[in-house]
């Protein structure tokens, strides 16, 4: 048996020919693709806080906890609900202990006593992920286990994510952790389980001062979008460019 | 508290106000990672020097830079699988990657960086494979044996060793070491892009991370081809004086060999640290004069918190302190040994001060984190994420080095 060289190049370059006419019939998507076939496009979820309704109670926090299964005994949360107090000196003291789970029961800021007397102003910020229109997490998973649905809420992929950490440093709201028992990256989404059920989330339903809503922005009768588009809302760090979808009434310079 | 293991906790303490899901994610191992990466490609460029722009006064270095970053290729890849919650889907990088993330690019671009590596090797061998196929045949013994079957494999079946075929070997091998400079700058600069690249960090996003990556990169590789060599050469020297005493005209041989090598050597390594100081020092003025939202935490970080790892350690003793001394006349091996390991150090520090430093404040701007690198492992968890976790990864290419060596000997042929 004898082959030149030229043969083989030949034969090889004939027989890729053949082997890739059958294959172009297949089309290769991610499974960020796929994913995000899932959702009604009529649908756009968005969120609205009213800060000047929130009592800080932590029944958000609690609700949340339950109904998505994050470990109650751990320090990291899907939502959580953070204290901001500015003196008169303008200082401003910040914190969430245990995420808020029990609400605010220490008058002390990490360890700082403020005399009632020096309190120029203060209020409480619950936080969730934004689920951005432009979301920097999906944009960084290297493997595509994280995605958007039509409905414009970010997801993941229990099954698939490798547990890199990419998308918790590449998310400017600080809102993803790993789960402390399926060892992967885990979110806020906006209860996507109950809310495609035509539930409401379990931190609206366990809020007692009306201080969350959830409502469908492609709908002009949702009164969630009539706060949007009639009353004075901002959002959480635009500088980003990730476009959040939860908006704030009563939002002060002094929030992070 | 059930027993359970948040990943973050057991190192991270918070300081003031940090976000309830802030914890230093990225550890010692994403240290390891850009440092070994850095170590490849800075070995590389090294070889390439000799192979593609002719510069004959590294040659003995060049043959043996090119095997050590063979040895170090794996170890590149190892602090991901060690830092990965999930380490056996590490392989969906490669099944489905997601190209608008800059780690997708990761299984290519090191594939594509490992097949070039080896094929120059095997270039630059392939007539040393034949030659040992031929003495190793009349030869008898299981071990022996062994050899062969290794080396007939290693040679392909490419049995011609007549000038022709020579001479295109190394035609390729300078076509491959060509290509291989732009290959291994991506590969390290891309390291440097998966920092820079994010943007709620205002540490990192920078678009002269990428530029910083590589300069600091060729410049630790440089420095630990130096270094080994410089041990290398000081255990045959002690071999030597062993057997043969210590006038013995083989000593004075190597002595005179290893210093020519290494002050040629270092001045190469001496124009890459000025670029990548001038560089940090670039992105660290610009920061300070801009003044974004961001540099009120940064300086605070950078000045206060982290004043000692990066002005004393990195910028001190690991870049200062050795460019005094290799600056300095009447270079010995010595001075030089110390230089380099001081410039190995501070490499390290400035892949410390980057990853650990970005994760140093807190998203939220109002807080600080603080690392407490696991010491002495409890659980496989800070085990991996600890010092000896790192210890491994670091020790790793020596042991590769070692078996490599046995079979493409980088320092005896000639």
């Amino acid at each position: 048996m004898s082959c030149t060289r030229r043969d083989l190049l030949k034969k090889t370059f004939l027989g890729t020919i053949a082997a890739s006419v059958p294959l172009s019939a297949f089309k290769f998507l991610s499974p960020a693709q796929v994913k995000a076939a899932i959702g009604d496009s009529r649908v756009r979820w968005g969120f609205v806080v009213d800060t000047t309704k929130c009592i800080g109670c932590g029944f958000c926090v609690k609700a949340c906890k339950k109904e998505n299964e994050v470990p109650y005994n751990t320090p990291v949360s899907r939502t959580w609900v953070e204290r901001y107090v500015v003196d008169k000196n303008g200082k401003t003291h910040i914190d969430s202990p245990n995420a808020a789970r029990d609400g605010f029961t220490e008058s002390k800021i990490e360890d700082e006593e403020i005399k009632a007397a020096d309190v120029a102003k203060a209020y409480f910020v619950p936080k969730l992920c934004n689920q951005c229109e432009k979301p920097a997490c999906v944009q960084v998973c290297p493997v595509g286990a994280t995605y958007q649905t039509k409905d414009g809420v970010v997801l993941i992929d229990r099954t698939w994510c490798i547990g890199c950490g990419y998308c918790i440093m590449a998310c400017p709201y600080g809102v993803r952790f790993f789960h402390p028992i399926h060892k992967t990256a885990e979110k806020c989404t906006f209860c996507y389980h109950r809310i495609s059920k035509g539930m409401n989330t379990a931190c609206v339903d366990a809020c007692p001062a009306g201080a969350r809503m959830l409502g469908n922005l492609k709908d002009p009768d949702d009164p969630v979008t009539k706060i949007v588009m009639s009353e004075r809302v901002a959002i959480l760090k635009d500088e980003f460019g990730t476009k959040p979808q939860v908006f704030y009434i009563g939002l002060d310079t002094n929030v992070r | 508290m059930e027993d359970l293991i948040v990943h973050g906790v057991e190192w991270t303490a918070k300081h003031l106000f940090v976000y309830p899901n802030e914890f230093i994610y990225w550890t010692i191992q994403i240290v390891m990672y850009p440092y070994m990466t850095g170590l490849v490609a800075g070995a590389f460029v090294l070889s390439s020097l000799y192979h593609v722009f002719n510069q004959n006064d590294i040659k003995d270095m060049a043959r043996f830079s090119l095997v050590f970053s063979l040895a170090l290729l794996p170890v590149a890849m190892m602090p991901l699988m060690f830092h990965l919650q999930q380490p056996m889907r590490g392989i969906n990088v490669m099944l489905t990657p997601h190209f608008t993330s800059a780690i997708a690019a990761f299984g290519i671009v090191f594939s594509t960086y490992g097949v070039i590596v080896m094929s120059e090797i095997w270039f630059v061998y392939r007539a040393y494979f034949i030659e040992q196929i031929g003495v190793l045949q009349g030869l008898d013994g299981m071990g022996n044996r062994m050899k062969l079957f290794v080396y007939r494999i290693l040679s392909l079946g490419a049995n011609d060793v007549s000038e022709e075929a020579i001479k295109k070997d190394k035609k390729a091998v300078k076509i491959l070491a060509g290509i291989g400079i732009p290959v291994a700058c991506f590969l390290h600069g891309y390291a440097g892009f998966i920092f820079g690249s994010v943007k709620a960090n205002a540490l990192w996003m920078s678009p002269l991370m990428p530029v910083i990556f590589i300069m600091s990169a060729v410049v630790s590789g440089i420095a630990l081809c130096m270094l080994t060599y410089i041990i290398i050469m000081e255990w045959k020297k002690f071999r030597a004086i062993m057997a043969r005493g210590k006038g013995d005209d083989s000593v004075t041989t190597i002595r005179g060999v290893e210093m020519d090598v290494i002050k040629k050597t270092s001045k190469y390594l001496l124009g890459f640290l000025v670029a990548a100081i001038s560089l940090e020092l670039l992105d660290l003025i610009f920061r300070g004069y801009t003044a974004m939202k961001s540099w009120d935490i940064l300086r605070e970080v950078m000045y206060e918190h982290d004043f000692v790892n990066i002005f004393i350690l990195q910028y001190g003793f690991g870049n200062l302190l050795p460019f005094i001394l290799l600056m300095l006349p009447r270079l010995t091996i010595k001075r030089a040994a110390v230089a380099l390991a001081l410039i190995l150090f501070g490499v390290f520090m400035m892949r410390w001060n980057v990853v650990i430093g970005g994760q140093a404040f807190s998203l939220s701007f109002s807080g600080f984190m603080h690392y407490h690198i696991p010491v002495i492992p409890h659980s496989m968890e800070s085990f991996k994420e600890g010092i000896f976790g790192a210890l491994t990864v670091g020790a790793t290419p020596f042991v590769l080095f070692w078996v490599i060596n046995k079979f493409v000997p980088s320092l005896d042929y000639k």
